[in-house]
């Protein structure tokens, strides 16, 4: 597929990395020709120098022929614009980012409307209901709905006093007694989708899945922790921050904003009148002890210094906040943290490249492939795929012990007639299903390319 | 640096090498020539053999390249290539010294067309094939062609392609390097199937017209007859006129009128410079070559056929310009520098390049009458960046101390001043034949061992366009390197 991106900054760079991984044909459009020769130095794509809101430009990225483009140069104003220009000129999607809270209130749908957007892409919202999620549970690391809500995994790391420690899988549902699966681990940095022989072990990073209904009875069954943080602390003042306390004061948390800046101190206090803004440094131990870091359910470090996150998180976790979550925008450094001890990582940028690549993969399910949706978990290192079942598919009504599946892929969940099933082995795919199949390592395209 | 890559990739050539030596097997079949048949067989079999240890042993688990292991795979693969492309003239006894060989395969290769043969009509039918050949894989790049075939070696592949394709910028025609790859070959192919008809047309033999096709490709100028294309037909000559002119043209060119894209192409700025300097290097040579012929249409057939064979350096000839007056051998000799176009089979400095040079030139002229102006270099309405002319005027710089240092070593031998500068100049820029007793009718087997080891090394460097090779010379980059980046981990 086609796919012109106009911006290659941060956001850019990570769109048009995990496009070209996907195998889409890339065209990155930038102004600044520094960038574009470091990004064709790396990536496997062509590169147009020049505005993405120049028709000549855009006609030298080929926008006739282009399926998708996607417009992430920081001015929302410049992108909104270029999404209008080439949609006319024949680009068949397009996508914008978009993330100036003004234009996020009301107008969004208006604005969408008119200028004929596919998509609008807010990473500061879509992190902060990232932030959210995890806040809501706070015993798990991540938590991804898929199917309309109708189906999660939740991610959650074993702990040395859990009872899952040195379990066997296929033992694990005569010793709970509540339904549900382990569709992906994580040790060290192997991600694999384990056995019934699989042993699981302290420290492991597990994918677990369950019927919406099952829900309270597993984590009462595993120990986890179902107290809702009440105190909430955000260091740093940003647009992640402004979103994340509005949905927390709209759930009745109580949300506490340290901010540097007065001036933003300000507009964030004229924002939202529930959080309490304190203008200090968050970065500074004494303030930090003041304002009551002890006493916090749950502390997000959300400041434009990827290192300084990374340190004042550490500082929360050794004062036993529960729930302590850092915002980092480059990978590296969120590896690194992970290494530190910090479970929770969040990053604007891979949660927008994976959107984009999901969105790529349904365009092209539309043209072919029959994958319904798809989403990356484990840091992209493992995909969950949903899959409509055909009238022709040739392996239905066959057990799926007896049927030959490849290494590293699961069957983690059929929807038969509006109700999950979560599948044993005696379970059998039918024509009609919806099959949510769970992969590490292979690239699947079609539901029976999961069999040997 | 991570050398199992490069080992890979070299691994990948020798395979490859070994399977395209099938097609001169083949021939020797055909005209049942048996001790070449031999030699083919052995050279496959080693070459296969060489090969597949690195790519079978060596899997490189990081497959990230970066600049440095772009170019050392580029110039080590071309000199694995050459030196196992000399290996069946040598078994087969029909050039009997190796190192004569090498100088022929590398010549073949580096699509120079310069020969140490002196009589090239004895030379069997497959080895012929098999140096022709040669010159129609070098024209584009071998490892142009592995990644049109190979699995997508990830991202920063470009690396490759920017050291093994000419011209000052290189840029992609579609995303995909692999798809470029592709495209680029099978222009290429097309092309040369389009120029193997149209000889075929004119009454050519199956045989020579193979020959002339794949040499013209090229821009490489291997022919099977002693006068090189002087006895054929000039409607041959024509035709071989009109195709070596394409060959020299930039690809980019025809992938967009493929696309139907003609007004960029027409208003192509290389391609009108290109054209005007052919026209006019054709009238100077016809106008100082007519007393020779007396009528207008030998003159002006042979005269723009010497031209373009050389500006797009090929090297064929269809007279003997040895015995030209000085005037159309100055223009000549000038013509072998310039080179085709950037973006095509053929060699020298590239028109592209002449043409920032020039613009620099009235650029710093102009600072100098206005010492406050400022002015941007602009190519096809496109500004050029400021890091492109930089390296532009030192790669002109260090091109020419190549071809200085080239032409004093060869001096050494006792040849007389315009051989050896002639010499110099021919082999650098990739034409071939030069003047005097490397003429056109002449060859390089007066040369010492010593010198035809530097004229092979300069092809090499004139071919790769001298970076590549320089940075491989670099010894420090291939011992002393820190172990963690080496590959192993």
């Amino acid at each position: 597929m086609n796919i012109v991106v106009v911006g290659c900054g941060k956001i850019g760079g990570a769109i048009v990395a995990s496009l070209v991984e996907e195998g889409h044909n890339v065209i990155a459009v930038d102004n600044d020709p520094k960038v574009l020769s470091d990004i064709e130095n790396i990536y496997d794509v062509m590169t147009v120098c020049g505005s993405g809101t120049d028709c000549d430009v855009l006609r030298d990225a080929g926008i006739e022929e282009t399926e998708l483009l996607v417009a992430v140069t920081s001015s929302d104003e410049l992108n909104m614009l270029s999404c209008f220009i080439s949609k006319k000129m024949g680009a068949k999607h397009t996508i914008a980012r978009i993330r100036k809270p003004e234009y996020n209130m009301r107008g969004l749908g208006f604005l969408k409307e008119q200028l004929d957007i596919s998509l609008v892409l807010n990473p500061e919202l879509l992190a902060a209901h990232e932030i959210y999620n995890i806040i809501k549970f706070p015993s798990a690391v991540k938590i991804e709905t898929f199917s309309r809500r109708s189906f999660e995994i939740m991610e959650i790391i074993i702990r040395e006093d859990s009872p899952l420690v040195d379990t066997r899988l296929a033992d694990i549902r005569n010793k709970f007694k509540a339904k549900f699966l382990v569709c992906d681990v994580q040790r060290g940095d192997e991600v694999c989708i384990p056995d019934g022989n699989f042993i699981l072990r302290a420290g492991d990073r597990i994918g677990i899945t369950t019927p919406p209904a099952e829900t309270a009875k597993m984590t009462k069954a595993l120990g986890l922790d179902r107290k809702q943080a009440k105190n909430i602390m955000l260091v740093g003042g940003s647009r992640i921050a402004y979103y994340l306390a509005r949905v927390l004061g709209d759930s009745g948390h109580r949300v506490k904003i340290l901010e540097k800046d007065p001036r933003r101190c300000d507009e964030l206090s004229e924002l939202l009148p529930r959080a309490v803004i304190i203008n200090g440094d968050g970065a500074s131990q004494e303030v930090l002890t003041e304002e009551g870091l002890g006493s916090t359910d749950a502390f997000v470090a959300l400041t434009g210094m990827d290192e300084e996150n990374i340190l004042i998180s550490i500082l929360a976790a050794s004062r036993s906040v529960k729930t302590v979550i850092a915002k980092i925008n480059r990978s590296e450094l969120a590896e690194m943290a992970r290494n530190l001890g910090l479970e929770c990582v969040i990053s604007p940028k891979e949660t927008v490249s994976s959107i984009l690549s999901q969105y790529a993969r349904a365009l092209e399910n539309s043209m072919g492939s029959n994958v319904e949706t798809l989403y990356k978990i484990m840091d992209g290192k493992a995909e969950v795929l949903e899959f409509n079942v055909s009238n022709d598919f040739g392996y239905g009504r066959i057990p799926l012990s007896e049927l030959k599946i490849k290494e590293n892929i699961l069957v983690a969940g059929i929807f038969r007639n509006g109700s999950s099933v979560l599948p044993t082995g005696s379970d059998c795919i039918m024509p009609g299903d919806r099959v949510i199949v769970v992969t590490a390592g292979h690239r699947l395209n079609d539901l029976s390319d999961m069999f040997r | 640096m991570n050398r199992r890559m490069i080992l890979f990739r070299v691994g990948q050539i020798l395979v490859l090498e070994s399977a395209m030596l099938i097609l001169p097997l083949i021939v020797s079949l055909i005209y049942r020539e048996w001790v070449e048949l031999l030699a083919f067989s052995l050279t496959i079999i080693i070459s296969a053999l060489l090969g597949l240890i690195p790519v079978i042993l060596l899997k490189p688990k990081n497959k990230v390249i970066f600049a440095q292991e772009g170019f050392s795979t580029v110039s080590f693969a071309w000199i694995m290539l050459s030196l196992m492309g000399a290996v069946p003239f040598t078994i087969s006894g029909q050039i009997p010294n190796y190192i004569d060989a090498v100088f022929e395969t590398v010549s073949g290769f580096t699509t120079t067309g310069a020969t140490i043969l002196n009589d090239v009509e004895t030379v069997s039918h497959s080895m012929l094939f098999w140096r022709s050949f040669t010159h129609w894989i070098g024209g584009m790049g071998i490892l142009v062609l592995v990644m049109a075939i190979a699995p997508s070696g990830g991202g920063r592949s470009i690396h490759i392609l920017r050291a093994e394709m000419a011209g000052p910028v290189i840029g992609k025609l579609v995303p995909k390097i692999k798809n470029t790859a592709k495209i680029l070959y099978i222009i290429y192919f097309a092309l040369t199937v389009a120029e193997m008809i149209f000889l075929l047309c004119g009454g050519m033999p199956v045989f020579d017209s193979v020959i002339h096709s794949l040499g013209t490709a090229g821009t490489g100028g291997f022919g099977i007859r002693a006068d090189s294309i002087g006895s054929y037909s000039p409607y041959i000559q024509w035709v071989i006129t009109a195709f070596m002119f394409i060959f020299s043209l930039n690809f980019n060119l025809f992938y967009l009128i493929l696309i139907k894209k003609i007004v960029p192409v027409i208003k192509n700025r290389e391609l009108w410079v290109y054209t005007v300097i052919v026209f006019l290097s054709t009238a100077i040579v016809g106008y100082s070559v007519y007393p020779i012929y007396g009528n207008v249409h030998d003159t002006v057939r042979h005269s723009m056929f010497q031209v373009v064979s050389i500006s797009s350096t090929t090297g064929f000839s269809s007279a003997d310009f040895d015995l030209w007056p000085p005037l159309a051998k100055a223009v000549l000799f000038i013509l072998m520098f310039l080179g085709g176009c950037a973006g095509s089979t053929a060699g020298g400095l590239k028109i592209s390049r002449l043409m920032l040079m020039a613009k620099m030139v009235r650029r710093d002229i102009c600072t100098l009458l206005h010492p406050r102006s400022v002015a941007a270099i602009k190519v096809d309405g496109k500004p050029v960046d400021k890091t492109v002319l930089q390296s532009v005027s030192v790669y002109f710089m260090i091109y020419i101390i190549f071809i200085a240092t080239v032409f004093l070593i060869i001096s050494f031998d006792s040849m007389n001043f315009e051989t050896n500068i002639s010499a110099a100049a021919a082999c650098c820029n990739n034409v071939g034949p030069g003047f005097s007793k490397v003429g056109p009718m002449c060859s390089f087997s007066g040369y010492s061992y010593l010198s035809k080891i530097v004229l092979s090394a300069a092809m090499l460097f004139g071919r790769l366009e001298i970076y590549p090779m320089l940075l491989a010379c670099n010894i420090r980059l291939w011992f002393r390197m820190p172990k963690a980046l080496s590959g192993k981990k």
